[in-house]
């Protein structure tokens, strides 16, 4: 065997050297030092993340293949599993105050190593060019949540989000083999590239349905309605940590290796399958998402429907189906993080300080806590998509990739998405109508938040004012998704 | 040329924009005038290395071997990446008329910074409220309208354009507790985002057809040899020639559709440049502070809409019918803007009257400018007045800022006599306005008469035309000195001081704006700036008739001025007496302002927008409330999907997969 096919994979390694480190720091290492187990995995995230961005992490300049196809590498590759990492540090820094709270810091390693290890699945997705190493990666992805969705043990919500998780991944998890199964049957192959090949030929009752169970596997992870169940409840009763890790690590990561999977093993027969399934599946993920998430008063359930409706919107770099629908998805999903983030970021402040999650809890917080409530304002705006936040450029750049495709369909369904951001824009301006414009007296008392956590704001709050307007991070992520032929069909 | 003296141009303006607007209310207020003042000062320093590396270090990317002026982009970084087509730029373009502008843009904003210092201060040395804020915009100005002069594509320009608006807005507001001074600052920047409009529409019907919006693909060709360095074609380039002058080039409504882009963006010109119909605005913005009438009214922002039509001269030579637009536009607004200078008496007023007036002048010059004759010499004319007027009428606001201060009026019947008391100020006042009036050696002389020979070679009747104008300009201005500084004086009331010539911080400026003006008429402009960039020698086209000629009528009008108001008699009173219409049309301005509220109140506001109120109101409010009903309604209904249990959840999902297939399969197959 050619050991130096490893060298494609120094993301893995990386990682896996993290983990390992993170574990060994855990078990080894005096229980005085144990407090410091959070910060510690920040910072080596922090630094693989920065190696990351260095090219030195880079597989190699063009695209790369290895394992005799089954693993696959590109700038492009590289890039989501960079915007995975900044996703990651943020969410680590933030933890950091609940990690060390006193009911978590016996568990406090579950937590890390559990994360990690669900990263290094959702980066096999990713690379994958194969479908068993896809479901490897899938399922390390998924199961490992469940048990984390789990960590908050004297909570019910907390066991009861866990249970829905995991017979909901189970469920899905046999759909989604189901639809491979059917797919080998047809094709013979289970390589991207040669169910390409194979399904070339036209269609028959056995692929599409084969590819509704796909897609209907793939649509747990993302929660894309019908799929979507789950979500209100398990963001409910997870701990706020791992919620901002399921709503935009576990989803960034899905979407894009649903596109590769899509493009590379579906592509042939996009406009005669899939492409109109896609369309069924982004009205009713975005409508039925922001339908849901005006009636909420938990936070966290009402960011859960609206992330919902948010991934309907990244779908749209999907039925581009061109390389800057590529581009536009992994510069949505950056922003999406960053703008996702700073809302977890307020809502985990103020629930670890007074324990409160409602938005009524909310009312008159510009008064008491002025800082919080204007990057939760900020956090909203961007997610509404009101210039000249990040989200305003993604949102606008995905409905240009999608436009570009030019079909008639496609600027209805634009159309659509777009009446739908006006909708999502009175529900999110209705918590920061809650924080500014309430006579009533505040709820939540003036507090100081942790420096962890502010860090963790600064961060997010950064991103979410420059991203857009610095034009250089989109315009590196096209260069980028240009160079990787992602539509290139070996 | 290394990009970062170009790039700290536009940057420290617009860092002291930062730091004093998010900072100013720190600081004291001499530190915040220091500071923009430093700025601004470096900046200046920047700008004229960059100029004087342009024009004399004869680098290749500068200059072609042949001597000839190239076009050189510093640098062109990507914004906005819509499409292939459509990506939007920010970059540095340098050639002559940028490097030109530069200089005057620094130069006259330095002036206006240090001048400032001593102007926004009362006679006990108190700061007026919001001094900080003052030069926090004055920075934001001159960063806009550097990177006006600089851009390299249209777009940009429209970016700055639009940035030069709005801090247009914000410094005619200055006073923002005095109701003229707000509505002045709504009327300017309605009157040019009118304007803009159209700017915008033939921005848009421009790159549609040709693709792009970079002015060097617009006007040049690449040099071979040297990269990102461009020649001004013969035409234009390639590319566009072929779009637009084939047989198929497209029409609409009987012109070209080159032609309704270059008049469309002519109208965007208009409004900064305050041609008429659009001149209204300029007038009411004298109710800014005067250093900022003399930097933006005076001296640069107006003069946007030159350089915009210099800048696209290759397109416009291409349609010589939008040129033929723009001399008329030009010379009607000509001549009105000097008979109603004759009839104010608010002296900043008289002098926004001349700004106009001599832009139009600029205008007509680009107007008849032609290759064939003189070797395109009403465009190297044209950018020379600009250059000279910027110098000189930046004097004369100064010069009448320095008045107002002193007198604390704009009324030049509260004036009278102050030659004694304020020599300094007289003194430059009237060099001033020798050089507006063209008397040799000043610089207006030189560059006026420049453009009345290439409206000679254009068309007799213009050429006539202008010189009219001229005359009307000596008059009025010499009118305006008299008025001022002869008479006799007004007594100084009890307790009063004697109004006096002002601290060195407003001295200096007008002093060196003199020198400036004495002198800058000898400049060997058409060694630097011409339309294609071919140096050529200016005396080789200088026509002495119409220079003798220009001179006997500016002599005469300042004769009949000296006449008329040297000292206090009834001439004035008897003219007005026997063209009681004629004095009272001027005075009122020709009620263009009565003409526009006639229309926008009674028609628009009356006819159009009230129906089209009543509809939003019922019609389309209606429709968007039914659709948030609906909304609300359908989330109550669907809510009861979320139960919470699991075996619903899973139930849902296996029927939604088996749909999705199902449905999917009986549609294609």
């Amino acid at each position: 065997m050619d050991y130096s096919q490893f060298l494609f994979m120094k993301q893995e390694i990386g990682l896996l050297i993290v983990f390992l480190a993170v574990f060994l720091y855990d078990t080894f290492m005096p229980r005085k030092a144990l407090p410091a187990l959070p910060a510690v995995s920040a910072g080596l995230m922090l630094i693989l993340t920065v190696l990351g961005f260095s090219n030195c992490m880079a597989g190699g300049d063009g695209v790369e293949t290895a394992f005799a196809g089954m693993y696959e590498t590109s700038p492009i590759i590289n890039a989501i599993k960079n915007v995975l990492n900044v996703g990651v540090v943020i969410v680590l820094v933030q933890s950091i105050k609940w990690a060390n709270s006193e009911f978590m810091s016996v568990r406090r390693g579950e937590f890390y190593e559990l994360l990690l290890v669900t990263l290094f699945g959702m980066y096999l997705m990713i690379s994958a060019r194969h479908f068993l190493l896809f479901v490897i990666g899938l399922e390390s992805a998924s199961l490992p949540l469940a048990a984390m969705v789990a960590l908050d043990k004297n909570r019910y919500e907390s066991h009861e989000a866990a249970v829905k998780y995991i017979l909901t991944a189970c469920f899905s998890s046999a759909i989604f083999m189901m639809g491979i199964a059917l797919v080998y049957g047809l094709s013979g192959s289970l390589y991207f590239s040669g169910i390409h090949t194979a399904v070339a030929g036209g269609n028959s009752l056995m692929l599409i349905v084969a590819i509704a169970f796909v897609m209907a596997g793939i649509g747990f992870k993302l929660s894309l309605v019908p799929f979507h169940l789950w979500t209100a409840d398990v963001y409910q009763g997870a701990p706020t940590s791992v919620t901002s890790y399921l709503s935009v690590i576990s989803k960034g990561s899905a979407a894009f290796a649903f596109l590769v999977m899509l493009v590379q093993a579906f592509g042939a027969i996009y406009a005669d399958v899939w492409e109109w399934m896609l369309y069924a599946l982004i009205i009713l993920t975005i409508t039925v998402g922001n339908l849901f998430a005006i009636r909420q008063r938990n936070m966290k359930r009402f960011l859960a429907f609206s992330s919902v409706s948010q991934a309907g919107y990244i779908m749209l770099g999907i039925v581009a189906f061109n390389w800057m629908g590529v581009a536009a998805l992994i510069y949505y999903i950056l922003v999406y993080i960053f703008s996702n983030l700073a809302a977890f970021g307020v809502i985990g402040a103020i629930e670890n300080a007074t324990g409160k999650v409602s938005m009524d809890d909310y009312r008159g917080l510009s008064k008491t806590n002025p800082r919080l409530a204007f990057c939760m304002m900020l956090a909203m705006f961007s997610l509404a998509g009101i210039p000249p936040f990040a989200g305003f450029f993604s949102k606008f750049f995905i409905f240009t990739s999608a436009i570009n495709q030019g079909s008639i369909a496609i600027y209805v369904l634009v159309l659509i998405a777009l009446i739908n951001t006006i909708i999502s824009l009175y529900y999110y301006l209705l918590v920061v109508k809650a924080m500014y414009i309430s006579d009533e007296t505040p709820v939540v008392e003036n507090f100081r938040s942790a420096a962890s956590e502010k860090a963790g704001l600064w961060i997010s709050i950064a991103g979410v004012m420059f991203l857009g307007i610095v034009s250089c991070f989109y315009t590196s992520i096209l260069e980028m998704a240009k160079a990787s032929e992602v539509f290139f069909l070996h | 040329m290394d990009a970062t003296l170009p790039l700290l141009i536009l940057v420290i303006p617009l860092a002291m924009f930062l730091l004093l607007g998010l900072f100013g209310n720190k600081m004291s207020h001499p530190l915040a005038g220091t500071l923009g003042t430093l700025g601004m000062g470096t900046t200046l320093v920047l700008a004229y290395t960059v100029a004087f590396t342009y024009f004399f270090s004869g680098d290749p990317s500068f200059v072609a071997e042949n001597g000839d002026r190239l076009q050189h982009v510093v640098f062109d970084q990507t914004w906005l990446a819509f499409t292939k087509n459509l990506v939007i730029k920010l970059g540095f373009l340098l050639d002559p008329i940028s490097a030109m502008m530069l200089v005057v843009i620094t130069t006259i904003s330095f002036m206006v910074h240090l001048y400032s210092m001593g102007y926004m201060r009362d006679h006990h040395g108190v700061y007026e409220h919001g001094f900080q804020r003052f030069y926090a915009f004055l920075s934001l100005f001159s960063f806009s309208m550097l990177g006006l002069v600089v851009a390299t594509n249209i777009f940009q320009m429209y970016i700055f354009w639009e940035l030069v608006g709005a801090s247009s807005y914000l410094l005619i507001g200055f006073y923002y507790t005095k109701p003229s001074a707000v509505s002045a600052s709504k009327k300017a920047f309605i009157v040019t985002r009118f304007a803009d409009l159209g700017f915008l529409i033939g921005i848009l019907v421009l790159s549609f057809y040709s693709q792009t919006f970079n002015f060097v693909e617009f006007t040049s060709a690449a040099v071979s040899g040297v990269a990102d360095t461009y020649q001004v074609s013969v035409g234009t380039s390639e590319g566009i020639r072929n779009i637009f002058e084939t047989a198929a080039a497209p029409t609409f409504m009987g012109a070209s559709v080159l032609t309704w882009a270059l008049v469309l963006i002519f109208m965007g010109g208009m409004g900064k440049s305050a041609m008429m119909p659009l001149h209204i605005w300029l007038p009411d913005a004298m109710e800014g502070p005067t250093p900022v009438s003399a930097l933006i009214h005076a001296a640069t922002m107006v003069v946007a809409g030159v350089y915009l039509v210099a800048r696209l001269f290759p397109l416009y030579l291409m349609e010589t019918a939008a040129l033929d637009i723009i001399t008329v536009v030009g010379a009607i607004t000509a001549f009105y803007a000097a008979m109603v200078a004759c009839a104010q008496v608010d002296i900043k007023r008289v002098l926004a009257f001349s700004t106009i007036s001599q832009i139009a002048f600029m205008m007509v010059s680009l107007g008849v400018a032609r290759p064939e004759f003189h070797h395109g010499l009403g465009y190297m004319a044209s950018m020379f007045h600009l250059f000279t007027h910027a110098m000189f009428k930046a004097l004369l606001f100064l010069g009448a800022g320095a008045l107002i201060h002193a007198i604390g009026s704009n009324d030049y019947t509260e004036m009278h006599g102050l030659r004694k008391h304020m020599p300094i100020t007289h003194w430059t006042f009237l060099i001033g306005c020798l050089a507006i009036a063209g008397i040799i050696p000043f610089s207006g002389f030189f560059s006026k008469d420049e453009i009345l020979s290439s409206c000679l070679g254009n068309s007799t009747f213009v050429y006539i035309w202008m010189s009219a104008v001229a005359a009307l300009t000596a008059f009025y201005m010499f009118r305006l000195y008299y008025l001022i500084f002869w008479w006799k004086e007004h007594e100084t009331p009890e307790g009063h001081h004697a109004p006096h010539d002002q601290p060195w911080t407003m001295s200096l400026p007008l002093v060196i704006l003199a020198v400036v003006s004495c002198v800058a008429g000898f400049i060997p402009f058409g060694n630097f700036v011409s339309w294609n960039g071919q140096p050529y020698d200016f005396m080789a086209h200088f026509d002495w008739g119409v220079a003798t000629v220009s001179l006997i009528v500016a002599v005469l009008a300042i004769a009949f001025a000296t006449v008329m108001y040297r000292k206090e008699n009834p001439l004035p009173a008897k003219f007005k007496n026997a063209m009681p219409a004629l004095w009272r049309w001027c005075h009122n301005r020709f009620y263009w302002d009565e003409l526009y509220i006639f229309i926008t109140h009674k028609i628009i506001f009356g006819l159009v927008c009230k129906p089209i109120a009543w509809f939003d109101r019922h019609i389309i409010d209606g429709s968007m409330d039914a659709m948030a009903s609906v909304t609300n309604k359908a989330s109550e209904e669907i809510k009861p999907l979320q139960s919470g249990q699991i075996q619903l959840y899973v139930w849902v999902y296996l029927i939604g997969a088996l749909l999705l297939g199902g449905i999917t399969a009986i549609c294609i197959l």
